[in-house]
């Protein structure tokens, strides 16, 4: 129960784009197309998920020789090199696949969102599993949000826009809309741990 | 100078070099922000303290102590004295029912068990509601929205659970938690309180039989 | 001279991170809560800029092509997590509140995108007066919006009261408010470039 607690508080309580502001170049850099937001969300959940094992563990190690302030350095050397690995085994084994994500992986090392997640799971202080669950749903809610946008942005491009606001500016808009909308569902989380009884970790 | 070519071991060696001159740069800094890291804390801890209790001259910090809640975990009591004799405690107590999360908060408690002050630590309550309570529960205006001069021997509630105490407007739940955070301050004061006068009983029934 | 006063222009009008290269959006809408909040972080990414531009432009010819990248985030993470701590231990409060988004100056694609398409192929003064420049031009951007999100969310600017706070609009310092404010400030420069 506490792991669909912490999985409908990262896709729609707090959602990592709409609600923390990570992601946001890729938010707006890539959501023009549903498939290809779909491409992107799909790809990011797989790093995410898998970087935050790893950097969950180097943080262990970390911590048991005293050397926390080397975070920063560690976590986005292993989410770089993760991304390289994936870049690897996907052109071998997918071929079809590594063309459609093809130029998004190297966008995801610099994307804020997975060295946000492996940051914060360690502020939670979250135990391997949680991490992994909070990952993988956070994944989930950033992929939700590309692709709600792509849609709508698709139905934007069919409309007339004023010079000015034509492209980054009637998107922010738009995602400010979405954002309120989202914001809809603030307290769904406390009220979920309430009847289930459950606290959030 | 030409670009080093990128063969192998040049590679690692660049890498790896340029990774030790980092971690030997962080470790100085680490080293030389650590005491000014650890002091910063401190002084903010002292400072709520300071602002939720009486003028005192011993180191609460140093003399604090852990003490049971009614709801079975513990909180930190700072116990404050001048010349020997308690004026005041500080609690540092935390609620989970936070609209957003952890709220954590400095209460002051008078000798007769009257809130003097509070001081808000810690919270992610959303800003321009939750987030209003650092300063709403101790209006000198609306005297039903304080909480300073109240006793909370009876639980504190908001109005609208049958309590004295006005709610932040719209932010319900932000204030309930608060107050949360109040009585569970209060519990363990009365525990520290009773293991207190339960020890002077206690010196004073040997000083007799001595 | 000339020169250098060019470079340093180019970064706070015709490059400007925020207003016309629209990078660094991550930071530009987390942090911009109050205009305190806002030249807090811009500052803090002009010394990393600054420091990694310098670093990396001394370095260039020995960082072999192939690992640049990698090379350049660490030698970012070293300066990032350098600043992390000195907020730490001199600026708590400031700290706290810019919170998650310090460590992330390090996956700021501007100082990435500055360090891969100036220091490294430029000399070591032209880069860190680019880092200025960039630095500075960023460090406008996030205060302007600092500014505007504050002056309509809560009636204050750098937490002093303009107007009573009971007509200000508390949408502007919560999450859709970032983005509204930036789309309204971007389309009045792409306007303002046309005059």
């Amino acid at each position: 129960m506490v792991y669909l607690l912490i999985f409908i508080t990262a896709v729609f309580v707090n959602n990592i784009v709409l609600a923390q502001f990570l992601g946001i170049c890729p938010f707006l850099g890539v959501s023009k197309k549903i498939e290809t937001a779909i491409g992107m969300g799909a790809a990011v959940a797989f790093v995410m998920t898998l970087s935050t094992i790893f950097t969950f563990l180097i943080q262990s190690i970390l911590t048991a020789f005293g050397l926390e302030f080397m975070q920063t350095i560690t976590f986005i050397l292993v989410i770089a090199a993760l991304v390289q690995m994936v870049e690897i085994i996907l052109k071998k084994v997918s071929p079809p696949l590594y063309q459609a994500l093809g130029v998004f992986l190297p966008l995801i090392t610099t994307n804020c969102t997975i060295l946000g997640v492996a940051i914060m799971v360690i502020q939670k202080e979250l135990n391997l599993l949680e991490s992994v669950v909070f990952a993988f749903s956070t994944a989930i809610g950033f992929g939700l949000a590309l692709v709600l946008f792509a849609g709508l942005r698709e139905q934007l491009s069919l409309v007339k826009i004023p010079k000015s606001m034509q492209g980054i500016p009637i998107a922010l808009l738009v995602a400010g809309i979405l954002a309120m909308a989202f914001m809809g569902f603030s307290g769904v989380d406390k009220t979920l741990s309430e009847i289930w009884n459950v606290v959030k970790p | 100078m030409s670009k080093l070519q990128s063969s192998f071991p040049n590679m690692a060696l660049s890498l790896i070099t340029i990774t030790m001159i980092s971690a030997a740069a962080l470790g100085f800094v680490f080293e030389l922000t650590k005491v000014p890291i650890a002091d910063s804390q401190r002084e903010r801890q002292l400072k709520a303290i300071r602002i939720v209790t009486p003028a005192f001259d011993n180191s609460p910090a140093r003399e604090q102590s852990l003490v049971a809640t009614s709801n079975g975990d513990s909180l930190i009591i700072y116990p404050a004295k001048r010349a020997g004799n308690l004026v005041g405690v500080a609690v540092e107590s935390t609620t989970n029912k936070g609209f957003s999360g952890q709220i954590k908060i400095m209460v002051g408690f008078n000798s007769d068990g009257t809130i003097r002050n509070y001081f808000v630590l810690q919270h992610a309550e959303t800003p321009g509601l939750g987030s209003k309570m650092q300063e709403w529960f101790r209006d000198s205006v609306t005297a039903s929205r304080s909480v300073l001069g109240l006793n909370p021997v009876k639980i504190l509630k908001v109005k609208k659970d049958g309590g004295c105490v006005d709610a932040i407007t719209a932010a319900t739940i932000s204030s309930r938690a608060f107050l949360d955070a109040i009585n569970r301050a209060y519990s363990a004061y009365r525990n520290y309180a009773s293991a207190l006068t339960s020890d002077n009983n206690l010196k004073t029934e040997m000083e007799a039989g001595k | 001279m000339n020169n250098s006063f060019k470079i340093l222009m180019n970064g706070i009008v015709r490059e400007n991170p925020t207003f016309v290269l629209l990078l660094g959006m991550c930071p530009t809408l987390g942090t911009t809560t109050s205009a305190i909040n806002g030249l807090g972080m811009g500052l803090a990414t002009t010394f990393v800029l600054i420091a990694s531009n310098m670093a990396v432009s001394s370095l260039k010819n020995l960082i072999p092509d192939k690992v640049r990248i990698p090379a350049f985030v660490v030698i970012i993470a070293t300066f990032v997590t350098i600043i992390q701590l000195m907020m730490q231990a001199y600026l708590p409060a400031l700290y706290d509140s810019l919170g998650l988004f310090i460590p992330l100056i390090v996956v700021n694609c501007i100082v990435l995108g500055r360090a891969e398409s100036f220091a490294a192929k430029n000399g070591v003064l032209d880069s860190a007066l680019d880092g200025l420049g960039i630095g500075i031009g960023f460090t406008l951007a996030l205060t302007i919006l600092g500014i505007v999100r504050e002056l309509l969310g809560t009636g204050k600017a750098f937490g002093i009261s303009i107007y009573p706070e009971n007509f200000s609009s508390l949408i502007f310092v919560l999450a859709p408010g970032a983005f509204i404010a930036l789309g309204y400030l971007i389309a009045l420069i792409n306007k303002l470039k046309k005059v």
